[in-house]
């Protein structure tokens, strides 16, 4: 599967399927708690099964700097 | 995973409440959320004029959205910082935000309103971007609030903002910044109020409501981020919270119910009363306020080297776009009388 990193910058990575959401992250070295996983328009939650022909998107939710 | 309202497919786990969400009820879900934190804290009235903070970026367009579904009379105060393309892509979000939905914006732009954009006062005072820019904001968000007669000014503040604000403060032991932590400063004299309703929702939650939403914001973060030391709070304390749900959380909370009023008490001996600045007359604990000071300085260098007039006197007064053009947001109230700018 085909997983597009937006942490922000964009990067892409290929990984294979099928497996868990947890598990893609964890194979990233992704905290879970700082970003959302979407498959287009759906978001995922970290129990939620990709299949290999799958593009997922990781989009980072952390902003940095004084607020 | 199910939704805990009505069983379809979740798209949304909140973890530190253990439940999930299918999208319709995760909005719902994140709306409520808002509300009762204006509610609990007394942070807004019904009918108050709010001047909201947006900077562009996921935060404070949920925020904006937020609060104009709860149905408050919003006005957005974008600050142009002058960061390159960063700070034109920030303002084409806001914009695009507000032309959708018909709300009014407030736009100040430093390089106009001040000669000098952040990047260009942080090299010039020598300190950091984000030092100057904070400082920044803060001044001009208050100044704007209180001369256009707002009721409070709402900023984006999220829980991973407060937590690792807390964390910083706590791990170099800042007490004067202790006390200054809360969801709510109330009003004083030329203070206006300042509200976080945000305060309890992290940012993981608030970008799949933007998401969900299909909010426009923008994406990319701001060039001085980058090594922030509030990202590596933030870092650490997401890998606490992944391992222990709701230890963001349970840090601030309990720190704002059980530490705060304590140390407050504490502290209150050494408050120190508020002067007017004798540049621009705004409150501060000197002669002058830290905006001016920084500014006066910046000026300073700037003449040395040629970048504006020797004669320039700085301004603290910020000069205001209003968009659509002349209108002043707020209609439900007169816009209050206005002494020609200058
Ligand atoms: S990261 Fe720093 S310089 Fe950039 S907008 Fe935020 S406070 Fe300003
Ligand atoms: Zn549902
Ligand atoms: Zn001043």
């Amino acid at each position: 599967m085909r997983v597009v990193l937006r942490t922000p910058e964009r990067e892409e990575r290929e990984l294979k399927g099928p497996k868990k959401v947890r598990e893609v992250l964890e194979e990233l070295g992704i905290v879970p708690e700082g970003v959302i996983v979407a498959r287009g328009e759906e978001l995922l939650t970290l129990d939620d099964e990709v299949a290999d022909d799958d593009t997922l998107e990781v989009i980072s939710a952390v902003s940095g700097g004084a607020r | 995973m199910k939704c805990a309202v009505c069983g379809r497919k979740a798209a949304v786990e909140v973890r530190r409440q253990g439940r999930a969400f299918c999208p319709e009820h995760y909005l719902e879900w994140f709306e409520h959320q808002v509300a009762r934190a204006i509610r609990r804290h007394r942070m807004l009235e019904k009918d108050d004029r709010v001047l909201v903070a947006v900077s562009g970026g996921k935060d404070s367009i949920a925020l904006w959205e937020v609060l104009r579904r709860l149905g408050y009379d919003t006005t957005g105060l974008h600050i142009q910082l002058g960061i390159d393309d960063y700070s034109k892509r920030a303002l084409e979000a806001t914009r695009r935000f507000a032309e959708e939905r018909g709300l009014p914006l407030i736009v100040v732009d430093l390089k106009e309103a001040y000669r000098l954009s952040i990047p260009e006062l942080a090299e010039l005072t020598r300190r950091r971007a984000c030092s100057v820019c904070g400082l920044t904001k803060r001044y001009v968000m208050n100044r704007v609030a209180v001369e256009e007669g707002f009721d409070a000014v709402a900023t984006g503040h999220n829980l991973d903002d407060e937590a690792s604000v807390l964390l910083g403060n706590v791990l170099h032991w800042q007490t004067d910044a202790l006390v200054r932590q809360g969801p709510v400063l109330p009003a004083k004299e030329k203070l206006a109020k300042r509200v976080k309703p945000l305060y309890l929702l992290t940012e993981r939650e608030i970008l799949a409501y933007t998401l969900l939403r299909r909010l426009p914001y923008q994406h990319e973060e701001c060039p001085f981020a980058v090594g922030a030391k509030s990202l590596l709070y933030k870092e650490a304390l997401n890998k606490l919270e992944t391992a222990m749900p709701g230890t963001k959380q349970t840090f601030l909370e309990q720190y704002l119910k059980k530490i705060e009023p304590v140390l407050q008490k504490g502290l209150s001996a050494e408050e120190v009363a508020l002067k007017e600045c004798e540049r621009c007359g705004y409150p501060t604990t000197g002669e002058v306020c830290a905006f001016c000071k920084t500014w006066d300085h910046a000026y300073r260098w700037a003449k040395r080297k040629g970048q504006i007039p020797g004669e320039l006197r700085f301004e603290a007064e910020p000069r205001l776009t209003f968009i659509p053009e002349g209108k002043r947001g707020g209609d439900a109230r007169p816009a209050p009388a206005q002494e020609p700018a200058g």
